[in-house]
């Protein structure tokens, strides 16, 4: 079996619009979460989200781009491009035959169907734009960075709801892991921040009005949130050849289904998912520094989160930190995990660990070390990052300093 | 059908019970409700009377609606009614 390290990351979320900005905001603490705004934001409850503020996407994409792309694919292009300017790769002959694209994804051209919907049901229109279906399409963010930097391998979208991206780049872990593919992009990317996509999760009544205050006594619910988180997984040989950065590298992953459930969480499944990722690491619990939880601030995940992690690690569980950066960029679904993998890369390379701001009261269901509100400093030599989604599916994936 | 009765009813009906099963003292639990049940009865309740429940699942007691059985369910709808007129 191959190693697989990552040497590129990009990503645009609240927080900012690059790798840098982003990790300098969670170092920071800072949140990113503020007031919605959109069309008929006023007939909502809910009114804050982890909105991606001053993108113009009119400088960056011409007319013709501007027709195809929903805003989830602008955010996926422009993270895609900072991380494989940063890998330093060019995809050409025999690499770009092989390497491709898999990314993480729940609700698809949200904004188009949005205002395409808007147009032919409240404004009455009867014809829409030639290009709504590709544009609309989950796999489009997938094709266009396929096209955009000519990778001609095996491309497809996951969509497992919140679990998405990690089910995502568990695949594209798998496929460089196992010799298929030298190198693979990969993530994932969400943009539901529109009145259809908060109105549809204002209806399951799991929603904070004020903040996303993970593991806090207090805590109310879950605040939406918008982004892309890209990387590029490369074979550790083929990277140390040509002298790349490497950033750290993924060392295992597992995936389980609750079976249970189609929304609430099982400590059983989680659990599952945890212990499977260390299995196929082949590492002792006792050497993870560091894990970024999927914590979601709702009252349901929080707890049995951590019943999970309590029951995997036993005693161990006291030495490890576990924060969750939904607090700062809010949750963004189906690429959720792309942008958390950014909070284990601070962990493992600077020895930063992201805090869970906005905690506010001990919960003795979440006895954890939640780093609150406060960026730490500690070495992490392995960090795991976890995702549970509805439906019951898990997926965490481990990963090593280099 | 008074409030009483139209509560019942809906209830009843995520219950999979006769709306005779369904008394005043009965909370959601006893008549086997879970948390999805709950969140769809508040729905369906809010279209029938056209009304807004103060709900969040995360922290059911901390609502202001009290949900602790089906007479405090029926007083709080008709508070919210009164109140909307």
């Amino acid at each position: 079996m191959k190693r697989v390290v990552i040497t590129g990351a990009g990503t645009i979320n609240a927080l900012g619009h690059s790798v840098p900005e982003t990790l300098e905001a969670m170092r920071e603490g800072r949140c990113g979460i503020g007031e919605l705004e959109f069309r008929d934001v006023d007939r909502l409850a809910i009114k804050i989200g982890g909105q991606v503020r001053g993108f113009e996407a009119e400088g960056r994409f011409n007319r013709q781009q501007m027709s195809l792309y929903d805003r989830f694919t602008q955010f996926t292009l422009t993270a895609a491009k900072e991380a494989i300017e940063q890998s330093g790769l060019e995809f050409h002959g025999d690499l770009s035959a092989k390497s491709g694209v898999v990314l993480g994804n729940s609700g698809g051209g949200m904004q188009t169907l949005d205002e395409n919907y808007r147009s032919v049901y409240e404004d009455g229109k009867n014809r829409v734009h030639p290009f709504v279906v590709p544009k609309l399409m989950n796999n489009a963010a997938a094709g266009h960075v396929s096209m955009q930097f000519n990778l001609k391998g095996p491309s497809f979208t996951v969509s497992t709801a919140c679990a998405s991206s990690n089910h995502a780049m568990a695949q594209a872990f798998q496929m460089v892991r196992s010799g298929m593919s030298p190198v693979m992009i990969t993530g994932g990317s969400e943009s539901m921040l529109c009145f259809g996509g908060v109105k549809a999760w204002e209806g399951l009544r799991v929603m904070s009005k004020d903040a996303c205050r993970p593991f806090s006594a207090n805590r109310n619910g879950m605040v939406q949130g918008e982004g892309a988180g890209i990387f590029v997984f490369e074979e550790y040989e083929h990277a140390k050849a040509r002298g790349a950065e490497i950033l750290c590298e993924v060392i295992g992953f597992a995936m389980s289904s609750d079976a249970a459930d189609i929304v609430m969480p099982s400590k059983q499944g989680a659990a599952r998912a945890i212990a499977g990722a260390l299995q196929d690491a082949r590492i002792d619990a006792s050497e993870v520094g560091y894990i970024n939880a999927h914590g979601t601030g709702t009252a349901a995940n929080d707890k049995t989160e951590c019943a999970a992690v309590a029951d995997v690690f036993g005693p161990q569980a006291d030495n490890l930190m576990i924060s969750s950066t939904k607090s700062m960029h809010g949750h963004l679904i189906g690429g959720t995990g792309a942008v958390e993998l950014l909070a284990c890369i601070m962990a493992l390379r600077d020895g930063v660990i992201a805090p869970t701001i906005g905690y506010q009261e001990a919960d003795p269901e979440c006895a954890l070390d939640v780093v609150p509100n406060e960026a730490r400093e500690a070495r992490v030599d392995v960090a795991l990052s976890n995702a549970f989604a509805f439906g019951g599916l898990n997926a965490v994936l481990a990963l090593r300093k280099v | 059908m008074s409030t009483q009765d139209k509560v019942i009813a809906i209830i009843a009906e995520q219950a999979v019970l006769e709306p005779s099963d369904v008394t005043l003292d009965s909370t959601l639990e006893d008549l086997g409700i879970d948390s999805l049940g709950l969140v769809e009865s508040i729905f369906a309740i809010e279209e029938e009377f056209d009304i807004s429940i103060p709900f969040n699942a995360n922290a059911p007691e901390q609502s202001d609606f009290d949900i602790s059985n089906v007479a405090a369910i029926v007083a709080g709808i008709d508070k919210l009614v009164m109140e909307k007129a």
